[in-house]
Parts: structure tokens; sequence; C-alpha cells
């Protein structure tokens, strides 16, 4: 005698097999598709620079160097990492000039960057990637991805739409207040006497299991000066690259590493508001550079310079922002990596000079 | 262990598609992935070293040579999957932390293309793991809670009454796999 179909059996085998695959869709983001992700941040690059094949989709113009961090030992007191013991660790890096344009002019923005590779003998390397910027002038990935949309230039003028900006900034009044500060210091005349800066907080955790926030900052030995007056030539493209260039080759160029520590209070989820000046630092040694290499022949050109990358003894903060440039550092660093290399503008005749 | 490897499938689709839980998510992702290598290769140790409880006789050749099939690929891409990942970050120039100070070597050399093809291999893979695992889970249900067949008896450590009076009780064995 045959038993009729289980259909309460069959039932509950449709719906458990449906949930999990609804469940796994939903996670993949298929199901918001409005919701940001690494993916719509370099898409939006892309849209508002081009796609320009083996170049990072942001900070994508600029020129690799190497030399050493020489640890004078102050840093071991709040991290454990290897790389603050007393000793020099080689290290890597990359200057550029923020944006997805490869061939930009230098005199286009007065932002610069720095990514540092630290590679100690022994330990974990730690990677960090710092602008020269005091702070960053958005507080969370949502106003970084909506000012990419309000404040892009108007392809008509040239120059943002003054409506949309000013939309922009009354939705994040804090974004006017960041940039408000930033503007107040003016930028240094080259890479070469910038201060380059962490922004987001991060976690530093000693050998007995201290911990301390602390955000960290490269400081040039040069003096900072101020942007000459006489503003460089729009023709002159790569004044900027070309002084660093130079300067290099003349004497090697040094920052020391002074690691700011957090008091209670101070923010350390939010990179766009300042900690006061008050702060303790504490100087834990020298970075030197003594050469420089075109992109064109560098490896550290695939070096992708993601600030979650650190060593035991340095902790990331749950600042949104640094997670979500994690997140389309590496994203960007997967789409670039599977594409034919274009030549630098930094070229290798460039960095011979 | 198959709840660690749906646990992996989430966080890993979740994590491409993540902004400020990304970290939190890749943290977890590594150290998870390669301990579903070891206990991959702690499966197929135990599975060489043990018989394979019988197929219920509800089963056609067919469906058993099927069902085989997909075990064989679920082996296969538990072993792969956590490789891929492990030699994608390598020929990244990543560097492969597990946690605290413990990281791995590099299994491959730095390669920016070899990198790009094992990333896209490693979507790949997972996405045939989870139609895999769909099906694979399908079947179990189809046949534990539709046909009743006690075919759940080859997969769990305990004993599983077939219900409905067709199956075959005697397939019991005390030889299933742990899955």
């Amino acid at each position: 005698m045959k038993k009729p179909f289980p259909i309460p059996g069959f039932a509950t085998v449709v719906v458990i097999v449906g949930v999990v695959a609804v469940l796994f869709v939903y996670a993949g983001g298929w199901l918001t598709p409005h919701a940001l992700t690494p993916a719509s941040f370099v898409n939006r690059f892309e849209q508002q620079n081009g796609v320009h094949p083996g170049f990072r989709r942001n900070h994508a113009k600029g020129v690799c160097v190497s030399g050493w961090f020489e640890s004078n030992g102050q840093g071991a007191e709040l991290s454990k990492a290897t790389v603050f013991e007393e000793g020099r660790v080689p290290v890597v890096g990359r200057f550029s000039l923020p944006g997805g344009m490869p061939y930009a002019a230098d005199a286009s923005t007065p932002v610069r960057g720095l990514g540092i590779r630290f590679m100690p003998s022994k330990g974990e390397e730690w990677r960090t990637a710092m602008i020269n910027l005091p702070i960053f002038p958005f507080p969370t990935p949502q106003a970084f991805y909506d000012q990419m949309v309000a404040l892009a230039p108007d392809p008509a003028t040239g120059k943002p739409d003054p409506g949309r900006a000013q939309a922009f900034f009354a939705k994040y009044p804090e974004a006017a207040k960041a940039i408000k500060l930033i503007q107040s210091e003016p930028a240094s005349s080259g890479f070469e006497n910038s201060t380059f800066n962490s922004l987001n907080a991060f976690q530093f955790i000693n050998a007995q299991g201290e911990k301390a926030w602390v955000r960290w900052s490269l400081e040039p030995v040069r003096p900072s000066e101020p942007t000459s007056t006489a503003h460089p030539k729009e023709s002159d493209t790569n004044y900027l690259f070309d002084a660093l260039i130079a300067g290099i080759h003349q004497h090697p160029l040094q920052w020391h590493l002074m690691i700011t520590i957090a008091q209670p209070g101070d923010s350390t989820v939010d990179a766009s508001l300042p900690w006061p000046p008050d702060r303790k630092r504490i100087d834990v040694g020298i970075l030197t550079i003594n050469q420089v290499e075109s992109e064109d022949s560098s490896p550290t050109r695939d070096i992708n310079f993601d600030p979650l990358v650190l060593p035991d003894g340095i902790a990331p903060s749950d600042d949104p922002i640094l997670s979500a440039r994690s997140a389309v550092y590496m994203r960007s660093f997967t789409r670039r990596e599977g594409e034919s290399k274009s030549p630098s503008a930094i070229s290798p005749a460039e960095t011979e000079k | 262990m198959a709840a660690m490897l749906l646990t992996m499938l989430f966080i890993g689709v979740a994590m491409v598609a993540s902004i400020g839980d990304y970290h939190k998510l890749v943290a977890l992702h590594r150290p998870l992935g390669i301990a579903i290598l070891i206990l991959a290769i702690v499966r197929v140790i135990n599975r060489m070293l043990t018989t394979l409880p019988p197929f219920p006789p509800t089963m056609s050749p067919l469906e058993r040579r099927v069902a085989s099939a997909s075990e064989r690929l679920l082996y296969a891409l538990m072993f792969l999957l956590p490789l891929v990942g492990w030699g994608m970050l390598s020929a990244g120039n990543y560097p492969i932390v597990m946690f605290g100070p413990v990281h791995l070597p590099a299994i491959l050399p730095v390669n920016p293309m070899l990198y790009a093809v094992l990333r896209k291999t490693h979507t790949i893979l997972a996405y045939l793991l989870f139609l895999t695992f769909l099906a694979h889970l399908t079947a179990v249900l189809f046949h534990t809670l539709v046909i009743r067949d006690g075919l759940l008896n080859r997969m769990v450590p305990w004993p599983v009454r077939p219900v409905s009076p067709d199956g075959d009780a005697s397939s019991k064995s005390g030889e299933a796999s742990n899955s």
C-alpha cells in the first residue's frame, strides 16, 4: 500500500533550503543594491576619473621610495610590536597625490599621501597609509561617498555645483567644521617638508598588556615652508615629485615618527575630530628615505598599503572609515593587479634626474 | 564542520560587500579558513581508515553515483578554497595573519597577475561550494523528511530511525562517519 506524499515534510525541505539561500543572497548584499559596498566606492572613483588600467583607483599618481626606520626604543613602552625595539627596520614606501588621475598636475591639489611598509626581520610587518591633513575631512564612509557625488566638478563649469555642495554641508556640518580646521593650516611647499598623519586611531598594546589609544604622525626634519607665493606653472606637471626626487638624491630625507596618546574623551572612532594639542607625544624613531624609483620598475607598485596590515602590538580601532579604507583599497588592488600596467607619470628617466 | 563551512561562506560573501565590519570579518575569515583546511585533512584520513556506511536501498544506482560525486566535490572544495585563499594572499604580498603574533609563511611567489587570477578563482569556488552544499542539504532533507529512509544514519554518529516502514532499518551502521 502506497503511503500518501508527505506534504509537511516536503514543505519543510523547501522552507529550510529557501531560507539558507535567501540569507546567503542577503549577506552578499544582493537584496540591498543601494547599500554602500567597497565596490560602490571603487566604481565611483572609476566613474569620476575613468579607468586607468594598472593604477590605484585613488592616489593613482605616485613614486616609490625605500630606506629604513631607526627605532630609538621609546615606542616599546607603548607597543610590543618588534618594529619599536631599538634598531633598524627596512622600509619601502610610496609618495602620492590623491585622486584617481595618474597623470594629474601636482598643482591640482594641496593634499599629499605617503604609504609606508615596515619590514622587521622578526615579528610582523606594519603598513600605514597617511596623508598630510591633520584630520580626515569626513566623519563616516557614507559622508565620504556622498561628497564624491556632491563635490565632484560639474563637467560644464569645472567646479562643484554650489547647490549640491551646500546641501552636502548642511547634511554633514561636521565635515564643514573639519574642512575649516584643515584649511587653517596651509600645506607646506613639498612632499619633503610635509607632516603625514595616520588620521584614524589605533590601539597600542605593550608587553604587559597595557593598552593605549594613539594616532601617529611623520614629522619632517626639514622645516615646513609655506607653498611659495610664486605658484608653480600649471605646465610644470610634476614639480612636487621632481623636488622630492632631487631632494632624495641630494641628501636622504628624514621624518620623526611621533605617537600621540589619547586621553579619555578623545574620539577613537571618528577621524574628523581633532585631539587637543596638549596630548602627550612620544618620538619613537626616525624614518630615513634614501632611494627613489619609478613605479614602472619598482615592486612597491604592487604593495597595497592597507592600513589594517598591523603587527601584534597594534590593533585597529572601531572607526568605520578605517575598516572602509582597508576594504576599498583591497577592491582597488584586486582590480588593478589583474590589469596590464601603463607607464607611470613619474618615469624611470624622471627618477634618475 | 558543516556549520563551520556554512559560517565561512556567509562571512566570505558578507565580507566583500561590507564596509564598517570588513576588518572584523576578515580577521575571522583567515584563521577559520585554515582551521577548515586542517579539519579537511583529518576528515580525509578518517575516511581512509573507516568503511563508509552503505546507501539506503531507496537510492537508485544513478542517485548513488551523484551522491558520491557530490561528496568528492565537497571534499575537493574544502581543500581548495583555503589553499587558494592562502596562495592568493601570498601572491598578493600580504602577510597571512592568523591571530596575535601567529602568521603563516607564503606558499606562492609574489605575482600580481597570479593574485588576480586566484582571487577570482576563490570567489568562483566559493559559489560552487555554496551550491554544492545547498544541493547536498536538499538531498539529505528530502531523504530524511520526504522519503524517510534514514539516510541521515550515514552522516551522524547517533542512530536515526527510518520512519517509513519501506525504509531499511537494518542499514543503521555503527561506522557512521562523524560529519
